[in-house]
């Protein structure tokens, strides 16, 4: 018989405790399959966040530890600094990344510091119960945004790939998604071509991975994969914003 | 090894590379800065890590992660600072990271002034962040001690597993002294605990989110009883003529120096003073000054600041005997003015 599928070494025999659709755990999954095609488990440090990926320590078989809430970043960067030849990921959400972590994951960039950020842009607050983020489209209604996001009050929602792509320490910057098998696939690849970057020390690697939340968007799995083809794709764009090796 | 002219902040910044450690993250602030150029001068050429961080805060983090690797690591601030990095020393003394802190301080609140002061003794002393927890600091009050207890703060950081704080008033991160170098330490101890990589061994966790009510409150008492061992092993306190003393000073860092001025003086005019420096702000050395308190007329705390360790000492008082305070905000008191309001203090002439 030829195994065909298996759980990746890098991934812990824990179950996930994520919602049901929810794309966290795709997300654990491809980073735990490419750590073992790159064959670095054993190399790597991860970050978790504060937000719903909290508990990914519990399920990424490597060195894991868990940051103050936005502080990934400069965690991950004090590790890379004295284990140089270690591979040093943060997992972040959006309001770990783009709001209380703005001024880290800005810096880290700047610095062009040599690791790999995975950031999980679902447009709302998880764990907390489904407030507004910095990524919340304008008109989602949200717990902290009842009457829907207002550019009046809120402005508009950050685009943090575009955002980084413009600092000169960024060698890789993508945006992808979750919403089919095919953008699946695209998104391992970039996932892959991240921490290629880091391993090859060309700079700071960011994945923009757009997810759904179907508890707190109030959907069933999906009409959020649905909202999040036909809402989130046209504001937010799929693609390479920095690929330094193409350059 | 022969004498050389230092600096308390530069001489504290040597300390802590004799002490092993390779690695700084730190943020610019008066009048602690001078660590941090002397780190960006000294850690490159000896391979160690130097990096200016955008923040406080990232600073703290930086320390957090490098902490974790199993190194020496420290960053160095002032008040304002410090008040910055409290969430990331919470996480720290949560994960049992080893680290030192240092802080050159100055007066607050807010802003305040760049003038050496006090006034962060219950901040330091008092954990500084949220939850239940302390770290140890240490008080020095000169430039040799500035590098001493750089290394020392290294050692019971490692063995404790635990932040060490430096705390000494800007005055003594910015004057002059002759210090003796000592001889540099081993590099690192073996820290399996570390997050390095899981080769041949299973994964390291360092995380500090205890969501079970049984977890989190038996990791509470573990911590507390790490430090109930602390207290139990390291208070720490410098005593000067207190056996016959009828009135005993408590003051500590570069104000204990010129508190003991005034008590020679004192002394030469007939009065029975005496001082206890406490060395260890946390654990305070408190038994040295209950044990002394039966045959003290009254005790008199001396601090830059409005009144903070007095707290302590009453505590270890225990009521019996009177405490009464002496305190200045902006600049360390001369020795005259110790003497003079010391003098009307004994004689009972200030209301």
């Amino acid at each position: 018989m030829k195994v065909v599928a298996k759980k990746p070494e890098s991934l812990t025999e824990a179950k996930y405790h994520y919602c049901p659709g929810c794309t966290h755990g795709i997300i654990h999954r491809l980073i735990a399959e490419v750590m073992d095609e790159l064959q670095i488990r054993e190399e790597t440090i991860g970050i978790c966040p504060v937000g719903c990926a909290v508990l990914a320590y519990n399920y990424f078989n490597c060195d894991m530890l868990e940051a103050a809430h936005g502080r990934a970043p400069a965690v991950a960067t004090g590790i890379k600094r004295l284990l140089p030849q270690n591979t040093v990921f943060t997992y972040q959400g959006d309001g770990d990344l783009a709001s209380i972590g703005l001024g880290e994951i800005m810096h880290a960039s700047i610095r062009g510091e040599l690791i790999t950020v995975f950031f999980v842009n679902n447009a709302i607050y998880g764990m907390t119960g489904g407030q507004m983020a910095p990524t919340t489209l304008l008109g989602q209604v949200t717990t902290t945004s009842p009457y829907g996001r207002k550019k009046e009050d809120s402005g508009y929602p950050v685009k943090m790939a575009e955002i980084l792509a413009l600092n000169q320490g960024s060698a890789y910057i993508s945006r992808v998604s979750l919403h089919n098998p095919a953008n699946v696939i695209k998104a391992k690849k970039a996932i892959k071509k991240a921490l290629e970057t880091q391993k090859n020390r060309e700079g700071f690697s960011m994945v923009e991975i757009l997810s759904t939340c179907p508890t707190n968007w109030g959907m069933n799995p999906l009409e959020a994969l649905k909202w999040l083809e036909q809402e989130m794709i046209p504001y937010y764009p799929l693609g390479d914003f920095v690929s330094k090796k193409e350059a | 090894m022969k004498k050389v002219l230092m600096k308390g902040n530069e001489a504290l910044a040597q300390g802590a590379i004799d002490g092993g450690c390779r690695s700084y993250f730190g943020y610019p602030i008066t009048p602690s800065s001078e660590i941090a150029e002397y780190m960006a001068r000294k850690l490159p050429l000896l391979g160690g890590v130097f990096l200016q961080a955008e923040s406080e805060l990232a600073a703290i983090n930086m320390v957090y992660g490098a902490a974790a690797t199993g190194a020496r690591v420290m960053t160095a601030t002032s008040g304002p600072g410090m008040s910055l990095k409290q969430e990331g020393i919470s996480f720290l003394a949560e994960a049992e990271l080893p680290c030192l802190l240092v802080n050159i301080s100055r007066g607050g609140p807010g802003l305040g002034g760049i003038q050496p002061a006090q006034s962060d003794y219950f901040q330091a002393t008092r954990g500084g962040g949220h939850g239940d927890y302390h770290i140890m600091v240490l008080a020095p009050n000169n430039v040799q001690e500035m590098m001493d207890f750089a290394i020392e703060g290294f050692a019971l950081a490692d063995h404790y597993r635990i932040p060490v704080m430096i705390m000494a008033e800007g005055t003594l991160g910015q004057m002059m002294e002759p210090v003796i170098q000592r001889e540099s330490v081993p590099l690192l101890t073996d820290k399996p605990w570390a997050t390095d990589g899981c080769k041949n061994r299973k994964p390291n966790i360092i995380n500090t989110l205890h969501l079970s009510p049984d977890v989190l409150e038996q990791r509470n008492m573990i911590l507390s009883d790490k430090y109930q061992e602390i207290k139990r092993s390291e208070k720490k306190a410098e005593t000067f003529m207190i056996e016959d003393a009828d009135y005993i000073v408590v003051a500590f860092g570069l104000l204990s120096r010129v508190a003991k001025k005034a008590i020679m003086e004192l002394r030469q005019q007939g009065m029975k003073m005496g001082l206890i420096r406490p060395i260890t702000l946390w654990p305070f050395p408190d038994e040295v000054i209950h044990q002394a308190a039966p045959q003290v007329k009254k005790f008199i705390s001396i601090e830059i600041s409005m009144g903070q360790m007095i707290e302590d000492v009453r505590l270890a008082v225990n009521g019996m005997a009177p405490v009464e305070f002496m305190g200045r905000i902006g600049s360390v008191p001369s020795p005259q003015e110790i003497t003079r309001r010391l003098a009307q203090m004994v004689e009972g002439e200030i209301k």
